[in-house]
């Protein structure tokens, strides 16, 4: 079948130079139904960006959704592998949500990947080399950067405060929000360790280059989390200087752990992908396999990818 | 990577962003324009690769986080009602005020007999408030002049921005509980931070010594 490829919309573009990079990789498409059933969302509230989902009754009563994400609904039908290996598998889907509280709903398109099954280091690397790789197809020449952050060194940092329940929950907020002013207060007022504190404030502003971030994130990171400094030395190892080590990207870590990433792009103001590995959500929905998974929102790109071709 | 040249400012209307400007400017990112008698919407330094505009300050936050300004000065009360996904970087220390209940004054704030009537142009920080102290509520959304609702009975109880206390006086009213303090604050778009992170780390050094000279 021949076709006219100036009649593919930016939307269509993006999905297919995308699908096709996650098919040299050994990915997989999963197609999926529209409607999930509402529990899946209900039980997982906290996973999904947003509490707003369309439901209606289906013929049989039964309360469904329509779709505001595509992670849970591969994660509740993958089937767990038992020879070590892993699934990979891609999707390009419209989702429904509200994009911004208060506004109205609409049809967003997500393209993304999830590798779930026994997980290494070189999956794990594999998948931020995918997402700076997909970066690169929709940045039509535009800068962009893929921001890394890791719960585990992350939690070391907070357990170190010595802060507990709702304080520390709050000094994760200031820390998603780069408030150095406000987190400095909280740990004055909570008499949290001086140490502890100061070196949280300096997590806040690491190098932007990977080299020197990691250098000063192996000087002041607490002994617990040694170990998950050396592992994301190992995933980000040669991966070059679009990555950088962002520790205010701070993911629900009821639901992932690891790495946890977004990309941004030069000119679109909000993170152009997202993703993570979540091992905790894979145990919630009772599978033993770990996971990790990525979601580039085309939605967000349609406005600066129209003029240049893909 | 290159940086991008032109840093854009939302600052809010009125007192306080004047004020603010004028921290910017000593800072040593002044755009003279911005004090000309005219009615232009945007000012711009190239040379400094400055460019401000004045924006409702309720809504300097929703320009920051669309990335229509890189940086903005918005008051801690919008940015905990609306928690818009922005950095926010820096207490400005000015524009300081505090989020406040203040009711008729006698009013009975331990009265647990009824629901209690809240007008409020703040309905997240007021929800969240008594959610908190596990009280239930009935919302009045308005818009302004908050603070006839309880003289006319409308309401039992306002959740609003107190600076002086002097109209609340003059009324009858009186504070009955501090929710929390309230000062400017400095965000800054998440993407904008990425691309133009040493020039936005500049202003916030500049600012933050000015801030600390104010101590």
């Amino acid at each position: 079948m021949e076709f006219d490829e100036s009649l593919l919309t930016v939307e269509e573009r993006i999905g297919f130079s995308l699908r096709a990079l996650y098919r040299d990789y050994g990915y997989a498409l999963y197609r999926m139904s529209k409607f999930e059933e509402y529990d899946l969302y209900a039980r997982n509230k906290d996973f999904l960006i947003t509490d707003n989902v369309i439901t209606f009754n289906d013929a049989g009563g039964r309360l469904m959704a329509l779709k505001p994400d595509v992670t849970l609904s591969i994660v509740r039908a993958t089937r767990d592998r038992t020879d070590g290996g892993v699934q990979k598998l891609c999707y390009n889907e419209h989702v429904y949500r509200a994009p911004h509280p208060g506004g109205s709903f609409q049809e967003l398109t997500q393209v993304g990947l999830e590798c779930i099954g026994s997980l290494g280091d070189r999956e794990v690397a594999e998948t931020l080399m995918l997402a700076l790789l997909s970066l690169e197809r929709v940045a039509c020449g535009r800068d962009y950067t893929l921001n890394v952050s890791h719960l585990g060194v992350l939690s070391a940092f907070l357990d170190s405060l010595g802060l507990s329940g709702e304080r520390r929950q709050t000094a994760l907020e200031l820390v998603a929000r780069r408030s150095g002013h406000e987190l400095d207060s909280l740990c004055r007022e909570c008499g949290a360790d001086r140490s502890a504190a100061q070196a949280l404030q300096h997590l806040l502003r690491l190098p932007p280059d990977p080299a020197g971030a990691l250098e000063v994130l192996r000087a002041l990171c607490p002994p617990a989390g040694a170990a998950s400094v050396a592992g994301l030395a190992r995933v980000i190892e040669g991966l070059g200087d679009r990555v950088r080590l962002d520790f205010s990207i701070v993911s629900d870590m009821h639901y992932y752990n690891g790495v946890v990433f977004k990309g941004y792009l030069n000119g679109v103001p909000a993170a152009v992908l997202s993703g993570g590995q979540y091992d905790q959500l894979m145990r919630k929905l009772g599978h033993s396999a770990r996971a990790i998974g990525f979601a580039v929102y085309v939605e967000r790109l349609e406005r600066v990818s129209g003029e240049e071709r893909l | 990577m290159t940086e991008s040249s032109t840093l854009t400012v939302a600052l809010p209307k009125g007192r306080l962003g004047e004020q603010v400007y004028d921290m910017f400017e000593r800072g040593g990112f002044p755009c003279p324009a911005i004090r000309e008698e005219n009615r232009r919407l945007i000012f711009e330094n190239a040379e400094e690769g400055m460019r401000y505009f004045w924006a409702k300050p309720s809504d300097v936050a929703i320009y920051v986080e669309r990335g229509a300004a890189d940086l903005g000065v918005a008051g801690k009360d919008i940015l905990l009602e609306y928690a818009p996904d922005i950095y926010e970087m820096l207490d400005l220390k000015v524009g300081k005020c505090r989020m406040a209940v203040a009711a008729m004054r006698g009013f009975d704030r331990e009265d647990r007999r009824r629901t209690l009537r809240v007008a409020t142009k703040f309905e997240n920080i007021a929800r969240r408030y008594y959610a908190s102290l596990g009280r239930d509520i009935d919302i009045i959304h308005l818009n302004g002049s908050i603070e006839i609702a309880p003289i006319l009975d409308l309401s039992d109880v306002i959740v609003d921005i107190v600076e002086t206390g002097t109209t609340l006086k003059e009324n009858n009213l009186e504070v009955v509980e501090t929710i929390l303090p309230v000062s400017a604050r400095l965000i800054v778009n998440k993407a904008a931070y990425e691309f133009k992170r040493a020039r936005i780390d500049r202003v916030l050094q500049a600012l933050t010594e000015i801030t600390e000279e104010k101590k």
